[in-house]
């Protein structure tokens, strides 16, 4: 074996040298440094955005956070988009489990129709279906309520889940199947019993899109809620920042603090989100 | 004869049981997406037949009036452009550049989980804030500007958003900001999943690192370039928060940067013109099915086997 082998055993994972270094150091920088601007700029007074508005705030001032977080319009917005958040997320996972055990452990004849049917699903994101799914919801007498939005969401989560979860319910050993069986356990049994802890870490990654997906959700909640106590926090960033176009340190510090729920649980479930996303992909 | 007949009478109930969990498990998540899912999309189809304000029932049937209206109306054609363009843009400049990042990050580097946590910061942030963010960092008074005058460029200055010769990259810069990490991940989970023993065969054979990335790395990572240019595509011909959180409904038509999807906004919803919308939405749906279909026929096929066409199971 020559030197250089037993230094770099794999060239993939061979040492970044200064250049590596840089070039991440580049991407890093510029994947931040709007969210920075954003965070900072509402440490500031509108009068130092004026003067110069790429710059450190010079002092540092908190009334614009403050007054946020003071807010009422703020916390309700929140609360919307968190009872909406999870409402979706529940419904996801609890329905795409049970038709997921289905299709991925049950024999019958529409098996692979059913299947069939929410791969397709994947074909028709909520943009194109919009329009008459707001005349859908209107009929349901669902405008301007959250139910509205949350059981779209539901619809519209239910492909990627199934797509995710049907292999990983089959990957369960049919010996675990019979050996419940032979304890006298119900096909029911054995679902609620074994199928649900041992799906866990599918279904916390399905949870995370879900969750994420409908926390980040600004076009259905555009099409189906209009007043101001019904809006979620998407929402509620594009009405407050165009109310207060002039109060840009302001509109900063709500667009700030509306991200800031996303980006911790982002950084909770980073590794799941990752991949999770990575995985759904790969099928 | 009771001995051949139990049996047999158990297993019918079985079979009975197992019919009645398979209705009552599958049920609730079948309506609830037919309801909403695939019931509105085929009503598009039947509203797009109609000159409908969206109060009582579709009366004033116009057959193919509609689409002849899309399918000739110059502001649909500036959509469509615009779509195709921020469609092949995004893979032109995205791909390399992800898989270069990719190839790069996937070094031994100090700090390379925290980099891909900040790297993917740009995707979990909803378009809305992304949105926001930028258009104040881009106007004529805004962020990049200033920057700009701080550091002796003040003649680049420029009006990013509504000057129609620049608003299209503006646009393309804050796509390819958005969503050039979530490519990268995707391409560093792709270069995981390639064994070693590859490299370390490749390598005993004498290959250079350059070779070894040119003819093994990104040809073994094409499973997964193909997928995520898949889902670039239809998200290009999607695209529609960020635009109009920028730009908005007029400015972007003024400025060349309006989507389908916006067009279908404006022209339905806002316009109270529900049957035209519901056409807007089914030419949309239909571009995308065709683009998604010949896709999948003559580059996924190796990867998907036939997802979006025919069960898997």
């Amino acid at each position: 074996m020559s030197a250089s082998t037993t230094i770099s055993r794999k060239p993939t994972g061979r040492d970044g040298g200064p250049v590596t270094y840089f070039v991440a150091l580049l991407l890093v920088g510029v994947c931040v440094a709007p969210v920075v601007y954003i965070v900072l700029g509402g440490f500031r007074t509108n009068a130092q955005i004026t003067i110069d508005p790429a710059a450190l705030p010079d002092p540092w001032v908190g009334v614009n956070y403050m007054a946020v977080l003071k807010s009422s319009v703020f916390w309700g917005e929140f609360a919307n988009s968190l009872i909406v958040a999870l409402a979706s997320t529940a419904g996801i996972v609890a329905l795409g489990l049970m038709v997921s055990f289905v299709i991925a452990r049950y024999d019958f004849r529409f098996k692979g129709a059913m299947y069939s049917l929410f791969a397709a699903g994947l074909m028709f994101p909520m943009v194109i279906a919009i329009t008459p799914l707001y005349l859908v919801i209107k009929d349901l007498g669902l405008v301007d309520n959250l139910l509205g939005v949350i059981v779209p969401q539901i619809a519209f989560g239910l492909p990627t889940t199934v797509i995710i979860l049907v292999p990983f319910l089959r990957a369960i050993p049919n010996e675990i199947e019979e050996a419940a069986a032979l304890d006298g356990m119900s096909r029911l049994g054995f679902f609620f019993r074994m199928v649900i802890p041992l799906s866990v870490p599918g279904v916390v990654t399905v949870g995370i899109l879900a969750f994420v997906g409908s926390w980040n959700n600004y076009l259905l909640p555009l099409y189906v809620l209009n007043s101001q106590a019904n809006f979620t926090l998407p929402l509620g960033v594009q009405v407050f920042s165009s109310q207060y176009s002039t109060d840009t340190a302001k509109v900063l510090a709500f667009t700030s603090l509306a991200m800031l729920p996303a980006l911790v649980f982002f950084s909770v479930f980073e590794k799941r989100i990752v991949g999770g996303l990575t995985g759904a992909v790969k099928g | 004869m009771s001995d051949t007949l139990a049996p047999r009478r158990a297993a019918a109930r079985r079979r009975g049981r197992t019919r009645l969990e398979i209705a009552v498990l599958s049920a609730p998540a079948v309506i609830v997406f037919l309801a909403f899912v695939i019931f509105p999309v085929a009503l598009a189809a039947y509203y797009g037949f109609y000159r409908w304000k969206g109060y009582g029932d579709p009366t004033d049937w116009v057959g193919l009036n509609n689409y002849r209206l899309i399918l000739t109306d110059p502001a649909f054609h500036d959509v469509l452009w615009h779509n195709g363009l921020i469609l092949v843009l995004s893979l032109a400049v995205q791909g390399p550049l992800a898989i270069g990042l990719a190839l790069l990050l996937n070094r031994r580097i100090r700090g390379r989980s925290t980099i891909r946590v900040l790297v993917f910061v740009p995707y979990i942030i909803s378009e809305v804030i992304v949105g926001t963010g930028w258009s104040l960092m881009l106007q004529s008074d805004g962020a990049v500007n200033g920057l700009l005058r701080a550091i002796g460029l003040g003649s680049l200055e420029a009006d990013w958003i509504s000057d129609p010769d620049l608003a299209i990259w503006t646009l393309m810069t804050v796509i390819t900001w958005k969503y050039l990490g979530f490519a990268v991940i995707l391409m560093l989970a792709g270069l995981q999943s390639i064994p070693d023993e590859i490299f370390e065969a490749a390598q005993i054979d004498g290959a250079s690192y350059w070779q070894i990335q040119r003819r093994i790395t990104v040809p073994l990572l094409g499973p997964t370039i193909r997928i995520w240019a898949f889902l670039s595509i239809i998200g290009s011909l999607q695209l529609f928060d960020l635009v109009y959180i920028i730009w908005g409904q007029y400015v972007s038509g003024t400025a060349g940067t309006s989507t389908m999807a916006i067009y279908m906004l404006a022209q339905g919803r806002n316009a109270g013109n529900y049957g035209y919308g519901s056409a807007v939405a089914v030419v949309m749906f239909v571009i995308s099915l065709a683009v998604a279909l010949i896709y999948q026929r003559f580059v996924l096929r190796r990867d998907l086997r036939g997802a979006v066409t025919e069960g898997t199971v």
